[in-house]
């Protein structure tokens, strides 16, 4: 039983940063703009998180600055591809590259340094409930942001107006500009949004899932938060199950590592990004069910005709 | 006022050769303010960077042995682009190409001949192909996105390797180095120039002129370029994009296994854990950088090698961490892709307000 309940809690921490990444790229590509440079994102976030966390030895101003951070980061990336429309895909790669050279070489003074980690919520009765307790009313406060923003997202898109702005300009740019909304600054604050959701996912990676900072600490994990988005078919329900899914298995393959399962430790390290494959096969086999929720104008740039 | 962007009746053939040499400045203006930051003599850590190896021979050809495997998997990449495809998993069909070209010298330690080279060649282009298929067919039967399922199997070649060179291909009197046997006789390239400039620098400046070729005088080369720039129009005339999608995976994944391969049969000589240093990440950069002209990616190719030189030469020189390479060629690409934009539009800065402010004014 209590076997379970760690591999529940486990599965959960290790949900969190690829919840928080996909979210943020679930509204930047419903707004028309594919950022593939949430993998950089992310790992500036971690070092600035860290770093912040090191320097004053706040959770709170640690976590703004890992979400300013990404923030930041994909402001860059705005630039280049909504004001002066160059291509999305490459310049996300190039994001990507100097984001994890930049957190390099911001974070060579804090390795091997220990994090400060984040106090998880502990609520006298509820928390001390077998099982459920812990899992529900004992993780981390990040978590349950991830949560809220999971479901602010929902509403947001799908029951406000803005979020319907959101979404036309996603789907027909040229409509959207014509009827007088600000295509490009709606973008561009769309691609904001996702860039501190990574920043705060990478956040979580140095602050709480492994609370200290090393090189390529994100391993892969922002790429595989922009699979999430296609797997949950630009739905933030689908976006929370994928997140879970994902964490299954990369925590499974480290349970079965830990195991000593007589296969090589490598084989089981590959899981996640042949899982990520096959449920990108499987998804993208279904076309109607990816053309109802694809936004038709992701990766076009949009430059006003006057 | 306000900035706008106007689009240019034709293409600006000026900018298109500038754009290059101004993304460049940029990225020096912009070392130049990370040095400051960091703490550095800014003066003295660009002369480490961008001048200190172009100043010995042996730097020179270290520049040329770099810029090999970049050049030859660029050229495959900018087909790939042209026909807007994207391949990102460049580095892992490289690593699949060193895998299995290096199974013959390391399976069979004694062979040798005039033939074991050109085997491990060819070894090498078909297994960086058949890596590169897989995403190509993955597009093309089931619509999965190539972008994220090449970069995937990136990190599945890359652990594949790992644990080859850990376990069964590790060299038994090898004192427990993560090392295959070294390679030795036919198995290793041949030196053609200096002390190491291999036989596949020969190999990049011939694919690069046959791309050239191929793109601008051939009918497969027009073809490539329609379906890519207007895929519509090129459906009408009867080219078939899934055709064209597996043949770029298929010549861009063959490219980057014959680097893959003289890596191995080359510099180190030996399969090691890691095969190179994302020279398959760089050569997106020099792709683009090269305008997707193979006589410019060779260029492009020796200034992104410049970079890898650059930065070990401040790690060593300046404690700085060589990670500084990515962040130059993060910046580079950055820039670029927005100069880029120069050669499609031009610049207006309207004094009067837009129409549509000047509008709400008046009402």
């Amino acid at each position: 039983m209590e076997m379970f309940e760690g591999i529940v809690l486990t599965i959960i921490t290790a949900a969190t940063p690829l919840l928080f990444a996909a979210i943020g790229e679930l509204v930047t590509e419903r707004s028309g703009v594919l950022n593939l440079g949430v993998e950089g994102m992310m790992a500036v976030g971690a070092v600035c998180g860290f770093a912040a966390a090191h320097l004053t030895d706040q959770p709170v101003v640690a976590i703004a600055a890992a979400a300013a951070a990404g923030a930041l980061m994909a402001a860059l990336f705005g630039v280049v591809t909504l004001i002066f429309v160059g291509n999305q895909v490459a310049s996300g790669l190039a994001l990507t590259l100097f984001g994890l050279g930049l957190s390099a070489l911001i974070g060579n003074a804090y390795v091997g340094i220990p994090g400060i980690g984040l106090p998880k919520l502990d609520i006298p009765v509820l928390t001390d409930i077998p099982l459920i307790g812990p899992i529900l009313f004992g993780e981390d406060p990040l978590t349950y942001l991830a949560v809220l923003l999971a479901v602010g997202v929902w509403w947001f898109l799908f029951h406000t107006r803005a979020g319907l702005i959101l979404r036309a300009v996603g789907d027909n740019h040229v409509s959207a500009h014509s009827l007088g909304y600000n295509v490009i600054k709606v973008r561009f604050l769309a691609v904001m949004f996702g860039g501190a959701c990574a920043g705060l996912g990478g956040g979580y990676l140095s602050l709480v899932y492994t609370p200290q900072w090393t090189q390529n600490m994100t391993g892969g994990r922002g790429w595989i938060a922009l699979a999430l988005v296609v797997f949950a078919t630009w739905l933030p329900s689908r976006i929370v199950i994928g997140a879970v899914l994902f964490g299954a298995v990369s925590i499974l393959q480290l349970h079965a590592q830990a195991f000593g399962v007589g296969i090589p430790s490598q084989f089981l390290s590959m899981l996640p990004y042949l899982t990520t494959v096959v449920v990108l096969v499987i998804i993208s086999r279904d076309r109607t069910l990816l053309r109802v929720n694809t936004p038709a104008c992701l990766g076009q740039s949009f430059v006003p005709d006057r | 006022m306000r900035i706008e962007l106007v689009r240019r009746p034709n293409r600006s053939r000026a900018m298109a050769v500038l754009s290059p040499l101004v993304a460049i400045a940029l990225t020096v203006i912009a070392g130049f303010v990370i040095f400051t930051a960091v703490g550095v003599d800014p003066f003295r850590a660009l002369y480490i960077y961008f001048i200190e190896p172009l100043t010995a021979m042996w730097s020179v050809e270290a520049l040329i042995v770099k810029a090999v495997p970049i050049v030859i998997i660029a050229v495959g990449l900018s087909l790939c682009f042209y026909s807007n495809t994207w391949n990102i998993g460049a580095e892992g069909q490289l690593v699949a190409g060193a895998v299995a070209g290096s199974a013959l010298p390391i399976l069979f330690p004694d062979i040798q001949g005039p033939y074991v080279m050109p085997l491990m060649l060819i070894l090498g282009i078909a297994g960086g192909m058949a890596y590169g298929a897989i995403p190509a067919f993955l597009k093309t039967r089931f619509g999965a996105n190539e972008i994220l399922t090449s970069l995937m199997l990136v990190y599945v070649a890359q652990l594949m390797v790992d644990w080859l060179a850990r376990g069964p291909w590790r060299n038994p009197a090898g004192h427990n180095f993560p090392d295959s046997r070294p390679l030795d006789g036919d198995q290793i390239l041949p030196v053609v120039f200096g002390d190491s400039v291999r036989l596949n620098a020969v190999f990049a400046i011939v694919i690069a002129v046959i791309a050239w070729f191929v793109l601008r005088r051939t009918i497969t080369g027009f073809q490539i370029t329609v379906l890519g720039q207007a895929p519509r129009a090129g459906a009408f005339a009867g080219f078939s994009h899934k055709k064209m999608v597996v043949l770029a995976f298929l010549i861009s994944g063959g490219l980057a296994g014959l680097a893959g391969i003289c890596e191995v049969a080359g510099p180190t000589g030996m399969l090691r854990t890691s095969v190179s240093p994302g020279y398959g990440f760089t050569a997106i950069i020099v792709a683009f950088l090269g305008r997707l002209n193979p006589i410019g990616i060779i260029f492009a190719g020796l200034l992104l090698a410049l970079s890898y030189m650059g930065g070990e030469g401040v790690q060593i020189e300046l404690g700085m961490s060589d990670q500084i390479t990515r962040v130059f060629q993060g910046m580079l690409l950055f820039f670029v892709l927005a100069c880029d934009t120069f050669i499609f539009y031009r610049v207006r800065i309207a004094r009067t307000p837009a129409a549509g402010a000047a509008r709400t004014e008046g009402a």
